[in-house]
């Protein structure tokens, strides 16, 4: 069913006139994700693991398409996000009738989709190579949308190069993984398994590399801040809210094939999650551009994400079920969650631009009153990312924090340490986010308007308001509700974990029953405050300056000023660079000051090594004349070479 | 049903005591008289009946700061042990709860605080949001180093007085309440961290976020603020005294004498102590963090009690 949706979507892209295709390319992504996502829902309910051969004419065998449990959730989440992307694209991309072609961008969406649902569904390892190169390309036109803007298209440049460099490493993984299994379907890999550890520890590290890259794990994440604010903002929301998730589904994929994890598998996500999740919440609070913000804020959550995995592998290698179940389950359930809140935030950034026509976090402010809607979602997405209660991102965060707790005091002392580490790691990312979404909140949307780009702002339109809309609605779900979440998240962690859920997750039920106490305390203080206020003086007046009268709205705290000290205590693990300073001497001229962040693990770790590869590069010019004789001359060679291996190989049999 | 009620008073009626506790011991080294216990609960009452005035910059967010951050004060007073082990709505899991119902009181506050556009309460909510996410690594650090050795991340389980359960010599014990009682400080905007009494405005953190708020809404602010206080010492009380688990009389007796001997032993520390300027305070919290991980480091190794 889900496969019908994916060819739906590719009919529809035959539209030639912008207007028919938006509204064609729409209808069809929304209908295909409703389809898409029911098909998804009924294979989670039922359980069923069906598998569809198809014959085709390639060298490689045959084509495998299934879906099991894992596959249904991404599918399911994949579904949810982009349909309510595509219903924003429709409000969003109208803005574009005139100025530039639509319909690519309509083409692409939709190949992205369709692609990523090809990712999720297929069964051996050349059709996933296959769907997954198609989703890198489609993305990287849709990345490249607005290609008359230089720093667009240097970002997609980066993108290319970094998702060919991970694709590189995936093809060595099924060579390496089909060789061994003498078949490249996925089930016969699992019957062989890795007998030679070796094997299955080089299988790991390709994985983690090839995988790591589409999900932006520190350091291969660089390619993600410059992509993600480049595209069109439905875009980023659905590469940020589930293309790379495509990634953690890769992993989690091909880990079961590896065999039983060892424990420096558990030890290596641990860390790369706590390094990610902090490095990338430490370089968001440093940037004045929201949609590279939230792009860091990607790097952050895949963090979280690895580090419910971490917990998963160590469970499973000190066979521990249940903890293997709830690191899995943190891990699954903190995908869709991001899906949600992430696409939201990133719809409402694109609000913000729309409205404004700036992102620069210090022209903005006041927004409040002039795009309500927008800002009011955008609060319920800033709660929820920050992991906070009564929404859907702390019960994720709590299932991880949970299974941390028990890895601790069920493990032997190693394995406990490790695990351990998840606890500081996620409180700090918690309390570093929060510091970051008051302060993307507060300069955006509170306060006075620092430019007249914020004076002027204009709410957006209904099909852009209300998908935010329903993605909060589903966050403020899912945080009231979270055993409802779990029954969706349940089957594809049992399947990863090959245990039932541990027996003692009633306390789910305590949540619901805490978030809805909280809801009420909230109603009722409310009241009592309404009450205490009737037939009493409420006035209006003027901030207090503290005896200052004439403050101006540039005088306002900025996003800058505010990161400063959060960042002070890290400041020796960032790249910050500043330029001009105070104002001097008795009639001071006129004084600036910037203040940018560099990526650290782009400018110390990645250029300086793609440098050196460079230089060392260099000394293969010795055979590049360019010389047609002396290429001809190669090729020659090489036949001959190839002619005598061939030779020796039948003298030998 | 009893325990529901003693809880629910002990909740309500205990927190602005404290506050008056740690003035009356601030006033009596600074030897002066000081005002009565009961101060706060005067000034909460005299709040509670004045109007209001706001700022023409602020939104509903301005007004419902107050709200949300009292009610997430209260919501995690159900969860945390106060006399008795077991509170009335605590679970398996609800430390965690209680670590981010904090959470989203402070969100709202400093979201509150930017709402005015003033640029004195966007830097005192800048400072907060940096040492608070400092603080956050501490606290899990002291929660894992109880809740590892009991099994359990609850309240009711690890926190039934880990004295009867560990004996008094394990050394993670007393670093864990060390690093419990720095961020006790930090949390509630106590010197070293930060002075609630001082004059100048440039100098503050937590009160400088709340300037705009008068009336009804200075009065939530206030009571949680005393609430969080109450509750932080809450957990030290029940982590170094030996309460019994069944609560009852002397349960509630010897958690309220621990709870003085908290407010007091804030109050020497305000008064013996000068403030750390503002660039010292990470490594304030950074060392309540290292010696949280020490304590849990000899916990994993040295073998749990």
């Amino acid at each position: 069913m889900a496969l019908l949706s994916g060819s739906a979507l590719l009919a529809a892209i035959l539209g030639r006139r912008d207007r028919a295709a938006l509204a064609v390319g729409t209808a069809s992504a929304v209908a295909a994700s409703l389809l898409g996502g029911a098909a998804s829902l009924l294979a989670l309910r039922s359980g069923a693991t069906p598998v569809w051969r198809a014959r085709v004419p390639l060298p490689l065998g045959e084509l495998r398409v299934g879906i099991d449990p894992l596959s249904a959730f991404f599918a399911l989440c994949i579904c949810v996000v982009s349909g309510l992307a595509a219903v924003y694209g429709a409000g969003y991309l109208r803005s574009y009738f005139g100025k530039r072609r639509v319909a690519p961008a309509v083409v692409f969406f939709n190949l992205l989709l369709a692609s990523m649902l090809g990712v999720v569904l297929a069964r051996d390892g050349v059709l996933f190579l296959l769907a997954w190169e198609a989703m890198s390309l489609s993305s990287f036109f849709l990345v490249t949308f607005d290609n008359d803007r230089d720093e667009v298209r240097r970002a997609g440049t980066t993108y290319l190069i970094a998702s060919h460099v991970g694709v590189i490493l995936l093809i060595a993984l099924f060579a390496l993984l089909g060789r061994a299994a003498g078949s490249f379907d996925f089930a016969a890999m699992k019957r062989i398994g890795m007998a030679a550890a070796g094997l299955a520890n080089v299988a790991f590290l390709l994985a983690l590399g090839g995988f790591g890259t589409k999900a932006g794990f520190w350091p291969v994440h660089i390619w993600l801040p410059d992509a993600h604010p480049a595209a069109p903002s439905h875009v980023s929301a659905v590469m940020s809210g589930v293309m790379i998730k495509m990634g953690i589904y890769g992993l989690l994929r091909v880990l079961p094939l590896l065999g039983p994890p060892p424990a420096w598998w558990g030890a290596v996500f641990v860390l790369v999650g706590a390094i990610s999740g902090v490095a990338g919440v430490l370089h968001a609070l440093a940037q004045h551009d929201l949609k590279r913000l939230l792009a860091y804020h990607s790097v952050e959550n895949i963090g979280i994400i690895a580090l419910g995995i971490g917990l998963g592998l160590l469970g499973q290698r000190y066979h521990n079920p249940s903890l293997a179940t709830l690191g899995y389950a943190g891990a699954l359930l903190h995908t869709l969650n991001h899906g949600l809140f992430k696409g939201l935030l990133f719809q409402g950034a694109g609000s913000v631009l729309h409205g404004s026509g700036t992102r620069h976090l210090e022209s903005l402010g006041g927004l409040y009153r002039r795009m309500p809607g927008t800002a009011t979602t955008f609060l319920v997405g800033s709660v929820a990312i920050c992991g906070l209660p009564p929404l859907n991102g702390f019960v994720s965060e709590w299932l991880i924090y949970l299974g941390a707790f028990r890895a601790g005091a069920t493990l032997p002392a190693t394995g406990a340490v490790v695990a351990l580490v998840t606890l500081p790691a996620l409180a700090l990312i918690g309390g570093l986010a929060a510091a970051c979404f008051v302060k993307v909140f507060g300069v955006v949307f509170l306060g006075e308007p620092r430019s007249d780009h914020a004076r002027h702002a204009h709410e957006v339109g209904v099909a852009m308001r209300a998908p935010m809309l329903a993605a909060a609605l589903a966050c403020l779900a899912i945080g009231l509700w979270p055993a409802g979440a779990l029954a969706l998240v349940a089957p594809a962690a049992v399947c990863l974990s090959g245990a039932a859920l541990p027996a003692d997750l009633g306390p789910l039920f305590n949540i619901s029953l805490m978030a809805t106490v909280l809801v009420a305390l909230i109603a009722a203080l409310a009241l009592l405050r309404a009450r205490l206020l009737k037939a009493r003086p409420v006035a209006q007046a003027a901030t207090w300056g503290c005896g200052y009268p004439h403050a101006t709205a540039r005088m306002q705290y900025t996003a800058t000023s505010f990161a400063d000290p959060v960042l002070a205590p890290f400041s020796s693990a960032m790249q910050i660079r500043t330029a001009g300073g105070l104002p001097e001497g008795i009639f001071p001229a006129e004084a600036h000051f910037e203040k940018h962040v560099g990526d650290m693990a782009g400018e110390r770790l990645l250029v300086p090594a793609w440098r050196r590869f460079l230089h060392a590069a260099h000394h293969l010019r010795v055979i590049q004349h360019g010389r047609m004789q002396l290429y001809l001359v190669y090729i020659l060679a090489t036949l001959v070479a190839l002619v005598l291996w061939q030779l020796s190989g039948a003298m030998r049999r | 049903m009893t325990e529901i009620v003693l809880h629910l008073c002990l909740l309500l009626a205990l927190p602005p005591l404290l506050v008056g506790i740690i003035t009356r011991t601030k006033s009596w080294f600074a030897g002066r008289k000081g005002p009565p216990l009961w101060q706060p609960y005067l000034d909460l009452w005299k709040l509670l009946h004045k109007g209001a005035v706001y700022s023409r910059t602020t939104t509903w967010l301005f007004r419902a700061g107050p709200i949300v951050t009292l009610a997430a004060a209260l919501a995690a007073g159900l969860l945390t042990p106060l006399g008795a082990a077991t509170a009335p709505l605590g679970f398996s899991g609800d430390v965690i709860l209680f670590a981010y119902l904090l959470g989203l009181g402070r969100f709202f506050t400093m979201a509150a605080a930017l709402d005015t556009g003033s640029s004195f309460e966007g830097m005192g909510a800048s400072r907060e949001a940096a040492f608070s996410a400092l603080a956050e690594p501490a606290l899990f650090l002291v929660l894992a180093i109880v809740c590892v050795p009991a099994g359990t991340a609850s309240f009711a389980e690890a926190w039934a007085s880990p004295w009867q359960t560990w004996g008094p010599a394990h050394p993670a014990l007393p670093a864990a309440a060390v690093a419990l009682f720095g961020v006790l400080l930090a949390e509630n905007s106590r010197i070293p961290v930060d002075d609630p009494t001082t004059h100048l405005e440039l100098t503050m953190i937590h009160e400088v976020m709340v300037l705009d708020h008068g009336g009804p809404d200075l009065a939530f602010v206030l009571y949680a603020s005393a609430l969080k206080l109450f509750l932080f010492a809450s957990l030290l009380v029940h982590m170094v005294l030996p309460v019994p688990p069944a609560g009852g009389a002397l349960g509630t007796l010897v958690f309220g004498a621990g709870a003085v001997a908290v407010a007091v032993a804030v109050g020497i520390v305000e008064s013996i102590t000068a403030r750390i300027r503002l660039l010292r305070v990470p490594q304030f919290l950074v060392g309540a963090s290292v010696i949280a991980a020490l304590g849990l480091a000899v916990l994993l190794y040295r073998g749990t009690p």
